[in-house]
C-alpha cells in the first residue's frame, strides 16, 4: 500500500502531539513526546506495559490532562476541549459496551447525543452494523454475544459518529489467539473502508506490525523509534527494540575499520562486517535467527554443535554452541530430517544481516 | 476517575452528619454532670460512667451478651463451614433448597422468629435458659457465616487441592493445610459478623429471656421504654466504643463493605 | 463443581440441617398450628382448631389500621432510602480510595452498632424536650415543641437511619460490578455528566436499588426496636402488636395469627417484587 506523504515543513499534520509531558507526583509517565499522524494513516503505539502508551491515549481522548504540551487535531488545539466534545471514536480494552442496552441502542448512543433524527439514526446504525457484519444481531444484549462480536459492536459504536480520529486501546487483547488473527485482518479492512485516521495502542508487536502503516515504539515514557513496520524490524534503533520486536541474537562485539571495510571481532573471532556509520570501538550486534543459513563446512561463517532443537511445524529452531556464543537459528521446514542435538551445523550469513548498534543502550 | 462536584460533597457531608449525629448525641449527653439529659453537656463529667459500676444488672447483662455472642458465633461457624463446603462445591439434588433453608432466617421477620422460638422453648420448658438462647442465636447468625464462607469457598481454585492430593496429602490434610487457610478470611469474617449480630440482637431475644438471662440489648431496651437518663447514655457510649474498635479491626482484616455485602464485591 | 451421587454433601450439612429442622422449621410449624388454637382469659391456650383468630384480625378495623400503617411506613422508608442512598453510593464510588474507605466506615459502620443504641440517639434528638426542640426554642423559632416522638414521621426518620446502609451496600455492590470504562465510553460519545448518570450509571445501578429496596422494605415492615421506642403504645406497628399480645395480653394464639399474617404478607410482597425484577432484567445482566 502507498505510504502517505510526510511533510515536516510548516504545514501541520492531521494529528500532532507536541512535547507532551505527564507527571504524577514526580513520577514521569510520558516525557517530551512528539508524534505526527497524517489523515487516513494507521499508526501503532507499541511498547511494554508501563511505557506510557495508555497515558498518551488517555491524554488524546481527554480523560487525562497533560502536564504540559499540546495536542492538535486538524489544526484545532484539543487542550481546552472536554472529552465529550472531542468527537473521537474510542474502542476500549474491555469494550465498555453498555450492558443494559441492545446492540442497536449501543451503536446509536453517540448519534443520540448528537441529536440526529431517529430515521437517519436508524439508517446510520444499520450501515455501521453492516460494516462490521453484525446486521442480524441488532436487538441482542452484549452479554449474549461472543468476545469477537462484542469487539465488532464496540468498533461500530466508535465509527458510527464518523470520528476524525479512531483510538484503539489494546482492542484485541481479550480475544484468543485464533480469533485475534482473524480480527486483525477484519480491523484493517474496516479501517480502510471507513478511511478513518487510527491510533492503536498495543503491547503486541505482531499486532502492531500487521495492522499499521507506521509503528511508534515507546519505552520509559519516551518515543524511541518511529518508522514503517519493516524498518522498525530491520533497522531497530536500540537493542531494546531489536529484542522487543521478534527474536534476535544480541552479541557484544568490537568494531574495527580499515581501508577494505569493517571487521567485527567477537571473542577473538573475526568476521567481515557491514557498512556502518558507527565509529570503531565496542558495539552490539543484532543478528536475526531467520537470517542465518545452514550451509556446507567450506562455505560456513562459523560452525557449532546443536544443543537444543525445537520443531514448530512451519519451522525448526536450533540453539547452536559456536565460538562467538550460543546462536538461535531458524530454518524453514522443508520436510526433511534436520540435525539432531549434538550434531554439527555450519552456519553462514551476509555481513549486512548483522545490525550494529551502539553498545550499552536500552 | 471523575471528581465529585461541590454539590455532591455537600450532600455527602450532610449525609455523614445524619449517620453519625445520633451516635454523637448519645456520646455527648453521657458526659453530663447533671441527673437529666442535656446537650451540649454543661460540663464534662465521668459521673455516669462511674455509675455503671453501681448497676450490676447492666454488667451482668453485658457478660451474658458476651458469652452468648461467643458461644452462638462459634457454634454457627462450626455448623456453617462444612455446610458451605457441601453447598459451594458439590452439585446435588436439594442443594438450592438447602441453601435457601440456611439463609431463610434473613427473610423471615425477626418478630416471627421470636414468637416461634418462644413457643418451642416453652413447650420443652427450656425458655429463658442460656442453652436455649445459644441455639436460637446460632440459627439467626448462621446465614451471615454461611454467606461469607460460601463466597470464600467458591473462590478457591479446586486445582490447588488436586495439586495437594497429587503430592500425597490425605483428605483431612488437604482441608487443614490447603482449603482452610484459603477460606480462613471468610470464616473469621463470618464469625465476627455472627458475634456482633448476636451481641446486638434484640427482637428475637426479647421473647426468650428470663430475668436471669437478660442480655444487654434487652436490658437497655426495657430501660429506654420507661425512661431515658444519662446512665443509659453512658452504657450506650461504652457499647458504641467497643463496637467501633471491633469494626476497625474487622475493616483492616477483611474490608467492611466486603464483610457486609457478603463477600461478593471486589 | 462436580456432580456427586454420594451422600457426602448431606453428611457435611447434617449438623446444620439438624439445628435448622429442630429450631427453625419445627418452631415455625408450631406457631402456625398455635394460630388456630383459641384463648380464654381464664383458661389460657386451648387446644382447639379454628380460624377464629384470623377472623378476628381480618374483621377488625383496628388491625387493618396497624397493618396499613406498618406497610405505609415501610414503603415511605424504602422510597427515602432509595432516593438518598443511590446518590450517596455513587458519590462514595467516585471518591479517592483513601477518603472512600473512611466514608464507608462512617456510612456503613452504624449497621454494626446496636439498633437500641441508635434508636436511643433519635429518642434524645426527637423528644418534646429533646435536642432539636430545645435548639429551635433557644433560637426563638418555635414557642411550643414540635411533636416528633410518638409520630409516624419520627419512626420513618429513625428507620431511614437504621436501614439506609443496606441500600447503600446493595447499590455499592451493583456499582462495583459495572465496568468503569462504560462511563468514559459514554463521555467520548458526547454525553454530559447528567446524561451519563441517568443513561449509563442509573440503569446499571438499578438492580442494586431494587434488591436494596427489597431488603429495606422487609426489614422495615418487621422492625421492632425503633417503633417500640419511638412509637410507644400510640403508634403501633405489627411487630409491636405481636409483642404486646405475647408478653402483655398473653393471647398467644392471636399473636401467632398476626405473626403468620405478617410473614405471609412480607413473603408475598418479596416474591412479587422478585418476579417483577426478574422479568424486567432477564437477559440484560449476568
Amino acid at each position: 500500500m502507498d505510504q502517505p506523504a510526510f511533510n515536516h515543513g510548516l504545514q501541520m499534520a492531521f494529528l500532532e502531539l507536541q512535547a507532551l509531558n505527564k507527571r504524577y507526583n514526580n513520577v514521569v509517565a510520558v516525557e517530551d513526546f512528539n508524534l505526527s499522524i497524517e489523515r487516513g494513516e494507521f499508526v501503532s503505539l507499541l511498547g511494554p506495559s508501563g511505557c506510557g502508551k495508555t497515558t498518551t491515549l488517555q491524554m488524546i481522548a481527554g480523560f487525562t490532562q497533560p502536564t504540559s504540551g499540546a495536542i492538535m487535531l486538524n489544526g484545532r488545539d484539543l487542550g481546552a476541549v472536554p472529552a465529550r466534545k472531542r468527537g473521537l471514536g474510542i474502542v476500549f480494552q474491555t469494550y465498555a459496551l453498555f450492558p443494559h442496552m441492545t446492540v442497536e441502542q449501543n451503536v446509536g448512543f453517540g448519534l443520540e447525543m448528537r441529536k440526529i433524527p431517529a430515521d437517519e439514526r436508524r439508517r446510520r446504525v444499520a450501515d455501521a452494523l453492516d460494516l462490521v457484519h453484525l446486521t442480524h444481531l441488532g436487538d441482542r444484549f452484549p452479554r449474549n454475544m461472543s468476545g469477537g462480536q462484542r469487539q465488532r459492536v464496540a468498533l461500530a459504536r466508535a465509527l458510527v459518529i464518523e470520528p476524525e480520529l479512531l483510538l484503539l486501546d489494546e482492542p484485541l487483547s481479550n480475544l484468543d489467539a485464533k480469533l485475534r488473527e482473524e480480527m486483525q485482518l477484519e480491523l484493517r479492512r474496516i479501517q480502510q473502508e471507513a478511511g478513518v485516521t487510527t491510533l492503536l495502542v498495543t503491547h503486541d508487536q505482531s499486532e502492531a506490525m500487521a495492522l499499521s502503516d507506521r509503528v511508534a515504539v515507546m519505552q520509559g515514557g519516551r518515543l524511541i523509534q518511529e518508522d514503517s513496520p519493516f524498518d522498525v524490524y530491520e533497522k531497530p534503533a536500540t537493542s531494546f527494540i531489536s529484542t522487543f520486536l521478534g527474536k534476535t541474537n544480541s552479541l557484544a562485539a568490537t568494531l574495527e575499520r580499515d581501508k577494505a571495510g569493517t571487521t567485527i571481532v567477537i571473542d577473538g573471532t573475526r568476521l567481515s562486517g557491514p557498512d556502518t556509520a558507527l565509529a570503531a570501538g565496542p558495539v552490539e550486534v543484532s543478528l536475526r535467527p531467520e537470517r542465518i543459513e545452514l550451509t556446507d563446512a567450506e562455505k560456513a561463517t562459523i560452525s557449532g554443535n546443536v544443543i537444543e532443537r525445537v520443531f514448530l511445524g512451519d519451522q525448526w529452531l536450533f540453539r547452536v554452541e559456536t565460538p562467538i556464543g550460543k546462536l538461535l537459528v531458524m530454518q524453514r521446514n522443508l520436510g526433511r530430517r534436520e540435525a539432531n542435538v549434538g550434531e554439527r551445523l555450519h552456519l553462514s550469513w551476509e555481513p549486512e544481516a548483522m545490525r550494529l548498534l551502539p553498545r550499552g543502550e536500552g | 476517575m471523575n471528581r465529585n462536584g461541590i454539590f455532591a460533597l455537600c450532600f455527602n457531608a450532610l449525609f455523614a452528619l445524619f449517620m453519625v449525629g445520633p451516635l454523637l448525641i448519645v456520646i455527648g449527653v453521657s458526659f453530663t454532670p447533671t441527673g437529666y439529659l442535656e446537650f451540649p453537656p454543661s460540663a464534662i463529667s465521668f459521673r455516669w460512667f462511674k455509675a455503671i459500676l453501681d448497676n450490676p444488672d447492666f454488667i451482668d447483662a453485658a457478660w451474658i451478651s458476651l458469652e452468648l455472642g461467643l458461644a452462638s458465633a462459634t457454634l454457627s461457624t462450626v455448623l456453617a463451614v462444612p455446610a458451605a463446603l457441601a453447598i459451594g462445591r458439590e452439585r446435588f439434588r436439594g442443594r438450592d433448597a438447602l441453601q435457601g433453608l440456611f439463609l431463610s432466617p434473613l427473610t423471615v421477620p425477626t418478630v416471627v422468629l421470636g414468637v416461634a422460638f418462644l413457643r418451642f422453648l416453652s413447650l420443652f420448658d427450656i425458655n429463658g435458659t442460656f442453652f436455649g438462647l445459644v441455639l436460637c442465636h446460632a440459627v439467626i447468625v448462621t446465614p451471615f457465616v454461611l454467606r461469607l464462607v460460601l463466597a470464600s469457598v467458591t473462590g478457591v481454585d479446586r486445582s490447588i487441592e488436586m495439586a495437594a492430593t497429587s503430592l500425597g496429602a490425605s483428605h483431612w490434610t488437604v482441608f487443614r493445610r490447603v482449603t482452610l487457610p484459603l477460606i480462613l478470611p471468610g470464616v473469621v469474617g463470618g464469625w465476627v459478623l455472627a458475634f456482633i449480630t448476636s451481641f446486638d440482637e434484640l427482637t428475637v431475644t426479647v421473647f426468650i429471656v428470663n430475668p436471669s438471662t437478660t442480655t444487654l440489648p434487652v436490658r437497655l431496651f426495657s430501660h429506654i421504654t420507661q425512661t431515658t437518663d444519662p446512665l443509659i447514655a453512658s452504657i450506650s457510649t461504652m457499647v458504641i466504643l467497643l463496637t467501633v474498635l471491633l469494626m476497625l479491626a474487622v475493616n483492616k482484616l477483611y474490608g467492611l463493605d466486603r464483610l457486609l455485602i457478603g463477600g461478593e464485591a471486589r | 463443581m462436580k456432580t456427586t451421587g454420594t451422600s457426602t454433601p448431606w453428611l457435611l450439612s447434617a449438623p446444620a440441617l439438624a439445628l435448622f429442622a429442630a429450631l427453625l422449621l419445627t418452631p415455625l410449624a408450631m406457631t402456625f398450628l398455635l394460630s388456630f388454637n383459641s384463648f380464654s382469659f381464664y383458661g389460657g391456650i386451648e387446644n382447639t382448631f379454628g380460624f377464629q383468630n384470623y377472623a378476628e384480625v381480618l374483621s377488625d378495623v383496628y388491625f387493618y389500621e396497624i397493618f396499613g400503617r406498618t406497610f405505609l411506613i415501610a414503603f415511605i422508608t424504602t422510597a427515602i432510602c432509595a432516593l438518598l442512598g443511590l446518590p450517596e453510593a455513587y458519590i462514595l464510588f467516585r471518591m479517592k480510595p483513601a477518603w472512600r474507605s473512611f466514608m464507608l466506615l462512617i456510612v456503613l459502620g452504624p449497621l454494626l452498632i446496636s439498633v437500641v443504641v441508635r434508636t436511643l440517639g433519635w429518642a434524645i434528638l426527637l423528644g418534646n424536650k429533646g435536642v432539636i426542640n430545645e435548639f429551635l426554642r433557644d433560637i426563638g423559632l418555635i414557642s411550643s415543641p414540635i411533636r416528633m416522638m410518638y409520630t409516624s414521621t419520627g419512626i420513618v426518620i429513625a428507620l431511614v437511619h437504621v436501614m439506609i446502609p443496606f441500600m447503600i451496600l446493595a447499590v455499592w455492590a451493583a456499582l462495583q460490578r459495572q465496568d468503569p470504562a462504560t462511563e468514559r465510553a459514554a463521555e467520548s460519545l458526547g454525553a454530559g455528566p447528567l446524561t451519563i448518570f441517568m443513561r449509563i450509571v442509573l440503569p446499571q445501578a438499578m438492580p442494586g436499588v431494587l434488591s436494596g429496596s427489597l431488603i429495606v422494605f422487609s426489614l422495615s415492615a418487621s422492625a421492632f426496636a425503633t417503633p417500640a421506642v419511638l412509637g410507644g403504645r400510640r403508634i403501633k406497628m405489627v411487630s409491636t402488636t405481636v409483642y404486646d399480645e405475647f408478653l402483655n395480653t398473653l393471647n398467644w394464639p392471636l399473636g401467632a395469627a398476626i405473626a403468620i399474617l405478617l410473614l405471609v404478607s412480607v413473603l408475598t410482597i418479596m416474591l412479587a417484587w422478585n418476579k417483577l425484577v426478574e422479568r424486567r432484567y432477564s437477559g440484560v445482566f449476568e
